[in-house]
């Protein structure tokens, strides 16, 4: 059976929209327990920790590249670098380590 | 109308701005990956347009590529929606996060149009600011990075591989950078955020090469591991109300920066 291109962007769409729109509409108030709030708290810096690391280093063609880009990030962010800087300071350490490098 | 509109922008004109300004890098970064994915849809066969609709309506990176995957292998619907939902799964505990950041007051519209466009890092800059959420904050973040992702998606399904591959290389990182800008600065005023993060990074990377965990998707993989290390960092490290009450880590960093930078 071959499927429709549009009906499968109404499937995917109607599932992910469903997944980020229904906590925040149905959830209205504060949560009492005292670990799930504390576990709410801690969720976002371990999610975008665990995507960060090690994909940074397998994202570059030269994985030096990658985890130079890693440390300089670290760097940056620890003394006060703005979103735009540290990930332009990424990107550009990328593009000159390769440059010199393949 | 006129004065209307003049009150509109004095109540809310700060926040969009401030919104558009952080969402700038953002969309840009989203522009390149979205290129790349537009190179998966096509060849699953989507339009530029079909690309163009399915990015508007998702904004997933990892979801979208699995979808596309799928649909290049005429798979069912089921399985379509099953694999999306695995894939896009963090995005429950992304919104439950936000519900808890918003004002009781805000009404069900602006849940709504804000839930529209949690993204791994949209959401990250809205949690990083301190208070409530402003949900005009997000919606001039949400111009810059839609645009980003959806033009991106039908250029790269028009135009194919025209970067070249080191531009590409270079540009692969900058989401990157933008969620250490997001972790390390609270990382660096509260040391269970600094040991989560470091925990995080080594058990990824022993997820990401053994033999029993290597072989699931990586959105499976930072489900398993977001729920594992913040439920033990709760147990043994639960937050107090008082750090709660002033938002986050981020709260006080800004605080800080800001005596710093005076």
């Amino acid at each position: 059976m071959q499927h429709s291109i549009p009906l499968y962007i109404a499937v995917m769409s109607a599932v992910t929209l469903s997944v980020k729109i229904l906590p925040l509409t149905l959830i209205r108030r504060p949560i009492r327990s005292r670990f799930v709030r504390s576990f709410l708290y801690y969720v976002p810096y371990v999610t975008l920790a665990v995507m960060t690391f090690p994909a940074i280093v397998q994202a570059t063609d030269a994985p030096l590249a990658g985890a130079i880009a890693l440390a300089a990030g670290i760097v940056a962010a620890w003394f006060g670098a703005s979103l735009f800087q540290v990930a332009a300071t990424c990107c550009a350490l990328v593009f000159l380590i390769e440059l010199v490098m393949l | 109308m006129a004065t209307g509109m003049n009150g509109f922008f004095a109540r809310h004109g700060k926040a969009i701005r401030e919104g558009m300004r952080d969402g700038v890098p953002i969309g840009a970064g989203y522009f390149v990956v979205a290129f790349s994915l537009g190179i998966a849809a096509r060849d699953a066969g989507l339009t530029p347009w079909e690309g163009f609709v399915a990015s508007l309506l998702n904004n997933a990176s990892a979801g979208e590529y699995a979808a596309f995957t799928l649909m290049a292998a005429n798979a069912s619907y089921l399985e379509l929606a099953v694999v999306t939902l695995i894939a896009n799964a963090r995005y429950l505990l992304m919104s439950t996060a936000l519900s808890q950041r918003f004002s009781p007051r805000t009404g069900t519209l602006h849940r709504v149009l804000v839930g529209f466009d949690v993204t791994d890092e949209l959401f990250g800059i809205a949690i990083a600011r301190p208070g409530t959420v402003d949900p005009y904050y997000s919606y001039g973040a949400f111009v810059p990075a839609l645009s980003g992702w959806s033009i991106g998606t039908a250029l790269g399904i028009i135009m194919g591989n025209v970067l070249p591959t080191r531009a590409v290389s270079a540009l692969s990182v900058a989401l990157y950078g933008m969620f250490l800008a997001i972790i390390i600065p609270p990382a660096r005023q509260n040391r269970v955020v600094l040991g989560c993060v470091i925990v995080s990074f080594a058990a990824s990377l022993v997820f990401s090469v053994a033999p029993a965990f290597a072989q699931l998707s990586a959105g499976t993989r930072t489900i398993i591991l977001t729920v594992a290390i913040s439920s033990v960092a709760a147990l043994l490290f639960p937050v107090s109300d008082e750090e709660l009450k002033h938002g986050d880590a981020n709260a006080k960093g800004d605080e800080e920066g800001a005596t710093h930078a005076a």
